[in-house]
């Protein structure tokens, strides 16, 4: 078995009191160590679901998840899982916030705190500690939320739309922050987004998913000709909207070829 | 640090102010404007003193307090209150946390929830007095009887009410069932606990009541039967006030207590 994070023919089924629906079919991808990873799709492709079946939080109706080897269907592993808004708890600190994922997973001891608190201060919310979610501009409430999924020291990370509920200048100054933090820390993320350019701007690929049930339209690679790339500079390149148009395109005769379609089981 | 306020800033904070002063000024005027007059129209004949009793005869009735025991009652019918307030909280809350635990067990008492919520509690009262004699105890029981199902149900709908996310985020860490309830379930609900406790206090006070009128034998609500039966309205009189009184500085400690309680959940040490 290999390294890293594997999925091996993934298939999703969903049953309600009317019907089954397919939303993922035989979906295999192994996750490269290091990489930024987006999948995009049109809406209610599954993209979600395959993070809640990587994260564990869901089953697969068939396939399997290994993680270095390891089979890790079903389970939920330290595998760290960024939400669509923070989430904080209102009525923790800033610190204490951070310390809910390692004293759910019985970690807390003196060596997580001090790492924990390191992140904070390294990440510039030393002067927040003793601040509650509220006193915190949205940016900041999701610095907090990246750190407290990364105080369990995660070697992956998973974001579910993670920037959607920001505005579009926060929006691009929290990407920048979230990228930088993730590539420091060497974490390999994976990260659902409808966003197109937000997926171009942070990613090293790119998964294009089709229609329901979802299955890998096309992977890009994503590079760009500048030195120290963040998700802000590489805005500017040209590459950045040839790689746009091309997913564009692939999204789009997608809609048109299901047209309206769900494919339905039985 | 040192503010500059405009003159429109000055005269918008010292309008305000002035409203609020003057609202404060009306309701005391009004609450002595109601003594003077129930005072004067007693005095004048114009009201049967003897049967409506009027604030100076109040003031002796309080005053006399050593042949009338008014501050025994009081004392008993407080006891009484607060140990069924205390019960239905606890009680109440415990056997909704039980109920958010088993989704099953909750679907399965929700209508006979709901059936003993609309039914009148004080018609229990007799088969209460049966069941658990005729003294406190059956006091208490009525006051936990009123309040119980009314804490059930709303700690119930607060706890099945909370953020599916913040839960969806406690499953991300693999958090267990419990760890689900003491870290996100029960502190998103504090405030509905709060508000359960100041619908109960009231509540516990009318169980009381209620209690008292039918077994008799002390509290506020006895003097007021009592008094009622022997036409001592001075005695009547002066319990409603009292109990006017003391539940509203119950209401008063609830929402002190609520302080407390929110202090103590933020600085709460990990």
């Amino acid at each position: 078995m290999q390294d890293g994070l594997m999925l091996d023919h993934i298939s999703k089924v969903y049953q309600d009191d009317n019907s089954e629906v397919l939303a993922i079919k035989e979906f295999s991808y192994a996750f490269s160590k290091g990489d930024f990873i987006s999948i995009v799709g049109p809406s209610g492709c599954g993209k979600s679901t395959l993070l809640s079946i990587i994260s564990g939080l869901e089953k697969p109706t068939s396939g399997k998840v290994f993680l270095d080897g390891e089979d890790i269907t079903g389970k939920v592993s330290n595998i760290g899982y960024m939400l669509q808004k923070d989430y904080l708890l209102s009525w923790r600190t800033v610190y204490r916030n951070v310390l809910l994922g390692l004293e759910i997973k019985n970690m807390l001891n003196e060596e997580t705190k001090e790492y924990a608190m390191n992140l904070l201060k390294t990440y510039g919310l030393g002067d927040f500690i003793n601040k509650y979610p509220s006193q915190l501009s949205g940016g900041m409430k999701q610095r907090v939320a990246l750190i407290r999924t990364l105080a369990t020291n995660p070697s992956y990370l998973l974001l579910d739309e993670a920037f959607s509920a920001l505005d579009y200048q926060t929006r691009l100054d929290v990407t920048n922050d979230v990228y930088n933090i993730i590539k420091k820390e060497h974490k390999t993320a994976i990260m659902v987004t409808h966003d197109i350019p937000e997926s171009i701007s942070m990613s090293d690929k790119i998964i294009v998913l089709s229609n329901r049930p979802s299955i890998i339209k096309n992977v890009h690679g994503i590079t760009f000709n500048i030195p120290n790339r963040t998700p802000l500079n590489c805005r500017e390149c040209p590459e950045f909207s040839k790689y746009f148009d091309s997913i564009w395109k692939e999204l789009n005769t997608d809609e048109r070829s299901n047209f309206g379609g769900q494919e339905r089981v039985s | 640090m040192k503010e500059v306020i405009s003159a429109d800033r000055k005269e918008f904070l010292s309008k305000k102010k002035r409203r609020k002063r003057l609202i404060l000024l009306t309701q005391i005027f009004i609450l002595f404007a109601f003594i003077f007059l129930w005072e004067f129209l007693a005095n004048e004949k114009i009201l049967n003193e003897f049967i409506t009793s009027k604030p100076s005869r109040v003031v002796n009735t309080i005053l006399d307090f050593k042949t009338n025991h008014l501050f025994m009652h009081l004392w008993v019918t407080l006891y009484e209150t607060l140990i069924g307030f205390l019960l239905g909280t606890l009680i109440g809350t415990v056997i909704a946390s039980l109920l958010w635990w088993s989704p099953f067990a909750s679907r399965v008492f929700e209508p006979y929830l709901i059936v003993l919520h609309s039914l009148p509690k004080v018609a229990l009262g007799p088969i209460i007095i049966v069941w658990a004699g005729a003294g406190t105890n059956a006091i208490i029981v009525m006051a936990l009887a009123i309040s119980l199902i009314v804490t059930i149900l709303e700690m119930l709908n607060g706890f099945l009410a909370t953020d599916k996310n913040l839960i969806k985020l406690a499953h991300t860490f693999n958090a267990n069932k419990w760890q689900i309830f003491t870290k996100i379930v029960f502190p998103s609900n504090v405030s509905t606990l709060i508000n359960a406790m100041k619908v109960n206090i009231g509540l516990s006070l009318v169980g009381v009541i209620s209690g008292e009128f039918l077994v008799s034998k002390a509290g506020l609500g006895y003097l007021i039967v009592y008094g009622g039966q022997v036409f001592k309205l001075d005695l009547v009189m002066t319990s409603v006030i009292i109990l006017g009184i003391m539940a509203a500085l119950m209401y008063h400690a609830v929402v002190i207590l609520e302080k407390i309680i929110l202090r103590w959940m933020m600085k709460a040490e990990v």
